[in-house]
C-alpha cells in the first residue's frame, strides 16, 4: 500500500489528470496480468475436468452418469460468489485450511466452470450423429479409438461457439474473486478507487470504472476474436456452426 | 448362375437360426444362410422384415437373442470373441453412407487401415489412393463429404471398407438414399467388385444388379427366409406365392 500513497502524493503536484493515469498504472501492470491467468487457469481446469464429464454422461455406465449428473448440477446450481467463499474463508475457518486467495478462487471458479463446459461438450457430442460412430465401430475400431478418432475432433469443431460465450461469462467471473482478496482488474479498481477520492475527492471515481469497464470490454473482445479466428481456422466444407439464410 | 466351383467352396459366412426382438416386436425368427467364398447374395422383401437386423447382427452391431453367426472359423456370437477384430474383417455399406465428416475422402479411407490395421501413415495413404482409384474417386481424394454427391460419397464409403481387405461386404440398402441417376455409379463399382470374387451380402431391391451377379435371392418376409433361389429360377418360377406378388411389385416399379 504504501507504493500507492507514495506515488499519490508525487501526483498531487502534477496535477488532477497526471495523477489519474499514474494511478492507474497498476491496473495495466498488474490486474490484466492476474485476470488473465486466472481466466486461463480456471478455463484449463475447466477444459480438463469438462471434458471427461462430458463423455461419462454420453458414454459412462449408469453410476456414472448419474455420479456426473449431480456434479454438474451441484456446481450450476450454486452461485459463483459463495462458492469462492466457501472454498476460501469457509476451508480456512473451519479445517484451518487456508490456501492462497488466488487457489480458493482458481479452484472454486475450475470447478464451477468444469459443469457449464462439461454441458457444452455434452450437447456437441451428442449432435454428432449416430452413424458416426456407427461406421467407426464398424471399421473394427474400439469405443475408445472411436470416440477419440472420429467423436472428439467433431465434438470440439461444433463446441467451439458455445465455449467462445463460456469464455466471456468466466472472464467477466473473475471479478468476484476480489471479494477474497485477489488483487484482479476490478480489486485493483477497489485500491485505486480509495487512493484517489483521498487525492483528488469522489468525482473521479466514475471514470475510474469507467476505465476498468473498457478494459474488461477489451479483453473480451479480444479473446472472442482469437476463439472465432480459432473457429476459421478448424472450419470444414459443410461442417459450418453458422448457417446461412439469405434471406 | 450357380457355380459348381463354388460347391465346396470354403464357407466364408455361416448363421445359424438367428432370432432378435427388439421390446415386443420379434423381428428376426430363425434365420439361417451360408456364404461361401466369392458368392454374392441379395436379400429382399418389404420393409420392416428385418433385412436390416439381419446384417447389424452378422457383425455384432446388434446382438441376436438366439442363434449364432460364424466368420471362416471365428464365432462372432461368442461372448469372449474380440469384436473388433472380427469386425475389421466384415466391410460395412451403410445406406446413409456414414462418411466421416471431418475427414477429407482420402483421409475416410486411410483411418481404418491406419488405426485399426496399425499401418503406418504413408502405407495407408498409398493404400487409400489405390482404393479411391478402384471406385474411380482418385481425383476427388481431398474432398470432404460434404463436397461430394450422393453416389460418389458411397463409392468412398465402398472405398473404405475395401482399403481394410475385408473377408465378407455387407450392403445394407446402398442405393436407396440416392437419386436415380446416381445409382448407376454405385451399382457398377459393386458388380465389378462381386466379379473380381469378393464375398458379398446385399439388401437391395435392384433386380438388375441381383440378376447380373447375385448367386442367389433371399426372399425375407415377418423375419425369416421364405424362399431363395438364382435370379433366374426365382424370377421364373417362384415357389412361393408371396414371392412371386413381391416380385411382381418390384417389377412393376422398376420395370425390367
Amino acid at each position: 500500500m504504501e507504493r500507492g500513497t507514495l506515488r499519490v502524493s508525487q501526483g498531487t503536484k502534477g496535477g488532477g489528470v497526471e495523477t489519474i493515469l499514474q494511478s492507474l498504472q497498476p491496473l495495466i501492470v498488474k490486474g490484466v496480468p492476474l485476470t488473465i491467468a486466472l481466466t486461463l487457469g480456471l478455463l484449463g481446469m475447466g477444459l480438463a475436468l469438462g471434458f471427461p464429464l462430458a463423455f461419462a454422461q454420453v458414454y459412462g455406465y449408469r453410476p456414472l452418469r448419474w455420479l456426473c449428473a449431480t456434479y454438474e448440477q451441484t456446481f450450476r446450481g450454486i452461485p459463483a460468489l459463495v462458492l469462492i467463499l466457501l472454498f476460501h474463508s469457509g476451508l480456512a475457518l473451519s479445517f484451518h485450511i487456508l490456501l492462497p486467495a488466488f487457489v480458493s478462487a482458481l479452484i472454486a471458479l475450475g470447478l464451477r466452470s468444469s459443469a457449464y463446459q462439461s454441458q457444452i461438450f455434452r450437447g456437441a457430442i451428442q449432435s454428432v450423429s449416430e452413424g458416426q460412430m456407427l461406421a467407426a465401430r464398424s471399421l473394427g475400431m474400439s469405443k475408445l479409438q472411436a470416440i477419440r478418432h472420429i467423436i472428439l475432433p467433431q465434438a470440439l469443431r461444433l463446441s467451439i461457439p458455445s465455449w467462445t460465450n463460456e469464455f466471456s461469462s468466466v472472464l467477466k467471473d473473475t471479478s468476484l474473486a476480489s471479494a477474497i482478496g485477489v488483487v484482479e482488474l476490478a480489486k485493483e479498481g477497489t485500491l485505486i478507487m480509495t487512493r484517489i477520492q483521498h487525492a483528488l475527492g469522489a468525482r473521479w471515481i466514475l471514470a475510474i470504472w469507467l476505465v476498468v469497464s473498457i478494459i474488461y470490454l477489451v479483453l473480451t473482445a479480444l479473446g472472442n476474436r482469437g476463439l472465432g479466428f480459432l473457429e476459421n481456422r478448424l472450419r470444414i466444407p459443410g461442417f459450418e456452426t453458422r448457417g446461412k439464410v439469405e434471406r | 448362375m450357380s457355380n459348381p466351383v463354388r460347391a465346396d467352396g470354403e464357407i466364408v459366412l455361416r448363421v445359424e437360426d438367428l432370432h432378435k426382438a427388439y421390446a415386443d416386436n420379434q423381428v428376426l425368427r430363425g434365420v439361417s444362410l451360408r456364404l461361401l467364398k466369392g458368392e454374392t447374395k441379395v436379400v429382399i422383401g418389404p420393409s420392416g422384415t428385418g433385412k436390416s437386423t439381419l446384417l447389424r447382427c452378422i457383425n455384432a452391431l446388434s446382438v441376436p437373442d438366439r442363434g449364432r453367426v460364424w466368420l471362416e472359423e471365428t464365432e462372432v456370437t461368442d461372448r469372449h470373441v474380440d469384436i473388433n477384430k472380427v469386425r475389421a474383417k466384415i466391410g460395412f455399406v451403410f445406406q446413409s453412407f456414414n462418411l466421416f465428416s471431418h475427414l477429407t475422402a482420402l483421409h475416410n479411407v486411410r483411418i481404418g487401415p491406419m488405426r485399426v490395421r496399425g499401418m503406418s501413415k504413408a502405407e495407408a495413404g498409398r493404400l487409400a489412393m489405390e482404393e479411391l482409384e478402384r471406385v474411380g474417386l482418385a481425383d476427388k481424394a481431398s474432398a470432404y463429404p460434404a463436397e461430394l454427391s450422393g453416389g460418389q460419397k458411397q463409392r468412398v464409403s465402398i472405398a473404405r471398407a475395401l482399403a481394410m481387405f475385408p473377408t465378407l461386404i455387407l450392403f445394407d440398402e446402398p442405393t436407396s438414399a440416392l437419386d436415380p441417376e446416381l445409382i448407376g455409379e454405385v451399382l457398377e463399382v459393386m458388380i465389378g467388385l462381386a466379379k473380381d470374387g469378393m464375398t458379398m451380402l446385399v439388401v437391395s431391391h435392384e433386380m438388375g444388379f441381383a440378376r447380373a451377379v447375385a448367386d442367389e435371392i433371399l426372399f425375407m418376409e415377418h423375419g425369416g427366409i421364405v424362399e431363395q433361389a438364382p435370379p433366374e429360377r426365382l424370377f421364373a418360377r417362384p415357389e412361393n406365392e408371396r414371392t412371386a406378388q413381391f416380385l411382381r411389385k418390384l417389377t412393376e416399379l422398376y420395370g425390367e
